[in-house]
């Protein structure tokens, strides 16, 4: 890494004008990049991360007023340079751009091809023919396999990972000196997201680009970035190295978001840390500092001064009052709790589910040929009462219809699921809803928006009849209380509520007939880290405090760590293992367990992105592989596992595993990462960053 | 693309011969021809005779069938009012909406889509807001006021083009001025507010980051999505000035279909009817196929869907 300068901004500040007032969602700018080096901006929603980035380009929107003393780029001044030269000579030649949606981001009707090509055809310097021996140069190095047959496809032919390779590649075509990804893994499934990681690192060592990753991720940003900028409410609060900014956080912000972490505390009998409150709405005049509000350790300046910038380093600073008389106090109120420890006592079973199966007959337009998709196969589990089970998979796995038929609403071809010993098909609707509730992962479409809050906490109620007016309402505030909620929401619509309120107001819905068992489906990916927090913190005290029982379907791990008693882990239909939570965890049986823990990035700045031990994409439930359905993407699958599906197991330790490998899986794994046994995760092999830089 | 084609090709036969069955048993239900023909003072003998004669004592779908059958040997029938095969009167007719309609076309596609367009690259500009009043006041005026006006100023006080008929290139700029910008409004904010969409999507977004910027962003990378909707709601427009454009032509007195359409309503001449509604259900049809078929070639999505 050279320690030439590449990018200098100084004082750059975006306002966008409202009806009322003005929005300044980027306020006041300063950041560096050198050559080689990649930068990870840090933040939640609404923090202006994408803004800056935006404002770099002068990809804002229209409305959107930008004004900087600098933008120094390879010695030009960016902020001076007319519109024209902008598109002509820097975005997408010096500085490559990638985005968070790659469905929504290629253009649906020109090809792969034409759409890669012309990013070099259009600045008119290079053939045709030229353009497209890159293009197909670049597909092979982003890992799409038969690239020149690529060119003809269109996006909608392609999986979100390889439009996302795509967009990589029409990032590069032109060698950019500078890349930024904004959220560039977000929408992707976690064994995806380190495939594209991993690959952006390889491709910027290879070419000696700099980048700037914009993520809300703390663990993506550890490994990928050597430094991070932390920012909030449109201004960088911290800067420093990946490795002094995680393991020594100054600012109270930074420390905030990291505590909010699953996992970054070890044990998990410790609550998660939480920010109280929401990112304020910057508009008009903003005095002190914006974070007091939030900040345990506000003092009186804090809320009248803006906070000073305190260097620490070269390089290393943060903006803060940092108050002398709150220095003692403690950041996390109540965070060393504990809570019910795990591995409870087995008790009843609540739910039961023996031998599912559902096949879907899939017919496109009119006259197309029936297919049929295999979305669950002799599916078995059991949930007792109290505890919490998680269930993971990546998109595409059936976890949705394995939830849906839980609840009644999808009826399974073959077996049963019983619901404290009575089938759930044959009971009645209201009744099975008495006892099953489930919470959705979108706060901001579950809910109807023309409803009062009371009225959708209040509406099972109503509908099962369950006592007078009055009554009802005390029952309503009384679950209002217990969630969180404010009283005065009470009359509020959704539209007015934060999302951490939303799956409040969902949660409070789902536990006011006080069901037997509540299905979580993906409750928190929708939300910020701190936010996140919050609401993982309430489900675990409403189960301690009402002895609730949970399905908990989820794709991050870190959670599972954080709350599963036990973890059940789903590919293409089929449960491939389930067992207690420490024993899947850190003795994997199956291999795509395993992929998916070594997929999933805890916050360690010493480590680099993993390897990906996963070739290749999710596979299509249309098209089911023969034999195991995981054979084509597993690192050990052999003539067996290509041939014959395996049969369900069970181990030594109680574990139900489903693999023709799973006795030498271990083994096979501790060889193939290098002398690392598996009682060493949660760290799998990695290549030291210091060995790996050039 | 050619499985494609085969099935809408297969939808839109289907869809004609539903709504030509449906009005052909309307009728049968609700008129009786053989007293149309006759004449309302005929004895009933002579109604029963003629009923015979010309087998409207048959069951309905018995007659559809014949009638289809004659229909695609290219006989129309006879029309009963006028006492000349209908086919003759259809081609004397048809010549005049078809001109109409496609001028009228033209009209609305050379106002609608500029004005569409520069209203969706500065919104709330005043090029914008003209546009919008534009269209309030286009879709607030009624054709035949319109037509009339115009009648007056440029063709009575102004004596530049002909009151009515439509026997030269003349008498055709009016009606078509009016038919024309009949459709502005639809068509005006379909692409205002589809082009708006396409820009303010994410491939746009990449587009820009790639280094387009200008009109080569509209041309190259804008444009042909928005023009999805635009083909699409230009087909019903134009089908509806070759079937529907019975107001202007009354007003200009050109001798298009919606007037010998009118005119065999009110002389219940249901051969004539019938065979007009065949046809106006065919170019609705066909041009639905075509508006299918230009965005199937436009949009990979569908062609391959």
């Amino acid at each position: 890494m050279s320690t030439e300068s590449l990018l200098e901004i100084r004082d750059l500040s975006v306002a966008i004008p409202t009806e009322t007032s003005t929005l300044r969602a980027v306020r006041g700018v300063d950041l560096e990049l050198r050559r080689g080096e990649t930068l990870g901006i840090v933040g939640e929603s609404g923090s202006g991360k994408s803004m800056t980035a935006l404002a770099l380009m002068n990809l804002l929107p229209p409305a959107a007023r930008r004004s900087a003393a600098c933008v120094n780029f390879a010695g030009t001044d960016l902020s001076t340079v007319s519109e024209k030269e902008l598109a002509g000579q820097v975005r997408g030649r010096k500085i490559g751009m990638i985005f968070q949606e790659p469905m929504t981001s290629l253009n649906p009707v020109y090809s792969i091809g034409r759409q890669l090509t012309e990013a070099m055809t259009l600045h008119g310097e290079v053939s045709a023919a030229q353009a497209r021996r890159r293009a197909i140069q670049l597909l092979e190095k982003v890992g799409l396999p038969d690239p020149a047959s690529r060119l003809k496809q269109y996006p909608h032919e392609l999986s979100g990972g390889q439009r996302q390779r795509v967009m990589i590649a029409m990032a590069l075509m032109n060698e950019p000196e500078l890349l930024i990804a904004d959220e560039p893994t977000t929408a992707l499934d976690v064994t995806i997201q380190a495939q594209i990681l991993h690959l952006l690192r390889g491709l910027q060592t290879e070419l000696g680009m700099s980048m700037i990753l914009i993520t809300h991720d703390l663990g993506v940003v550890s490994r990928a970035a050597d430094r991070i900028a932390v920012m909030y409410a449109g201004d960088i609060v911290e800067t420093g190295t990946t490795a002094q900014v995680l393991n020594d956080p100054r600012h109270p912000y930074t420390r905030g978001l990291l505590e909010c972490v699953p996992g970054y505390r070890e044990a998990s009998a410790h609550r998660l840390g939480s920010i109280p409150g929401v990112v304020p709405s910057m508009t008009g005049d903003i005095r002190g500092c914006a974070f007091a509000a939030r900040c345990p350790r506000a003092a009186e300046e804090c809320f009248i001064d803006s906070p000073p910038t305190r260097p620490l380093g070269p390089a290393r600073t943060y903006v803060c009052h940092d108050p002398e008389e709150t220095r003692s106090r403690s950041l996390l109120e109540g965070h060393d709790r504990e809570q019910t420890p795990v591995n409870k006592p087995a008790k009843e079973s609540v739910l039961k589910v023996a031998g599912v199966s559902r096949t879907f007959s899939v017919r496109r337009g009119m006259f197309g040929k029936r297919k049929s998709l295999r979305a669950l196969d002799n599916i078995s589990l059991e949930i007792r009462k109290g505890e919490v089970l998680a269930l993971v998979g990546e998109s595409g796995c059936g976890k949705s219809t394995l939830t849906r038929t839980i609840l009644g609403l999808e009826t399974p071809d073959s077996g049963t699921v019983t619901l404290a010993g009575r089938p759930v098909g044959a009971l009645p609707p209201r009744q099975r809803a008495r006892m099953i509730q489930p919470v959705f992962q979108d706060p901001y479409s579950s809910l109807n928006p023309r409803k009062t809050i009371g009225n959708i906490i209040g509406r099972p109620l109503q509908v099962n009849q369950l006592g007078a007016k009055a009554e009802q309402r005390t029952r309503v505030r009384r679950m209002m209380e217990l969630v969180g909620l404010p009283a005065r929401v009470f009359n509020s619509f959704p539209d007015q509520l934060s999302g951490g309120q939303r799956q409040r107001v969902a949660i409070a819905r789902a536990l006011i007939l006080d069901p037997e068992i509540v299905i979580c489906d993906e409750p928190t990916s929708a939300l910020d880290v701190s936010v996140q927090a919050q609401i993982l913190n309430l489900l675990l005290d409403l189960r301690d405090e009402l002895d609730l029982t949970y399905l908990f379907v989820t794709h991050d791990l870190s959670v599972v760590a954080h709350l599963a008693d036990r973890v059940a882990v789903m590919y293409l239909g089929e449960i491939v293992e389930c067992g207690d939570r420490d024993t899947v965890l850190t003795h994997p049986k199956h291999p795509y367990t395993r992929a998916l823990l070594d997929s999933a990035l805890s916050i360690a700045p010493e480590l680099d992105v993993p390897e990906p031990r996963l070739t290749g994409d999710f596979p299509n439930p249309m098209n089911r592989p023969a034999g195991c359905p995981f054979h084509p993407r597993c690192p050990l699958a052999d003539a067996q596992c290509r041939s014959r599906a395996p049969e369900v197991e069970w181990a030594a330790d109680g574990t139900l595993v489903k693999c023709w490998r799973a006795g030498d899986a271990a083994g096979a794994f501790s060889q193939l990462s290098a002398g690392q046994t598996p009682e060493n995760w949660p760290d799998p092999p990695k290549i030291n960053k210091e060995e790996s830089a050039p | 693309m050619i499985n494609y084609v085969l099935r809408r090709a297969l939808m839109a036969l289907l869809v004609a011969l539903t709504v030509s069955f449906g009005t052909f048993a309307l009728f049968y239900f609700a008129t009786d021809p053989a007293q149309t023909i006759a004449g309302e003072d005929a004895p009933q003998e002579m109604v029963d005779a003629i009923r015979e004669q010309y087998g409207f004592d048959r069951p309905v779908s018995v007659q559809y069938v014949d009638w289809l059958g004659s229909v695609l040997q290219g006989d129309f029938g006879q029309s009963y009012f006028w006492k000349q095969p209908v086919v003759e009167l259809i081609q004397e007719h048809a010549k005049v909406t078809i001109m109409l309609a496609l001028l009228a076309l033209v009209v609305t596609v050379v106002i609608a889509l500029p004005l569409g367009i520069s209203a969706a690259l500065r919104p709330n500009s005043w090029v914008d807001r003209f546009a919008l009043t534009t269209a309030v006041s286009a879709q607030a005026i009624p054709n035949f006021w319109l037509g009339l006006m115009l009648i007056i100023l440029l063709a009575v006080t102004f004596p530049i083009f002909p009151v009515s008929g439509d026997s030269s290139w003349r008498h055709y700029v009016l009606p078509a001025f009016v038919l024309g910008t009949s459709s502005v409004p639809a068509v005006m904010r379909l692409t205002r507010t589809g082009l708006l969409d396409v820009l303010g999507s994410d491939y746009i977004r990449t587009a820009r980051a790639k280094g387009f910027t200008g009109y080569r962003l509209i041309l190259r990378q804008a444009l042909r999505n928005a023009l999805l909707p635009i083909v699409s709601v230009l087909a019903v427009q134009l089908g509806h000035k070759l079937g529907g454009s019975i107001v202007t032509e009354s007003v200009f007195s050109m001798n298009g279909l919606g007037r010998l359409a009118v005119e065999s309503i009110f002389n219940s001449d249901i051969p004539t009817v019938q065979s007009l509604i065949l046809l106006f259900v065919l170019t609705f049809v066909l041009l639905t196929l075509a508006a299918d078929l230009i965005n199937a070639w436009l949009d990979p999505r569908i062609r391959m869907g």
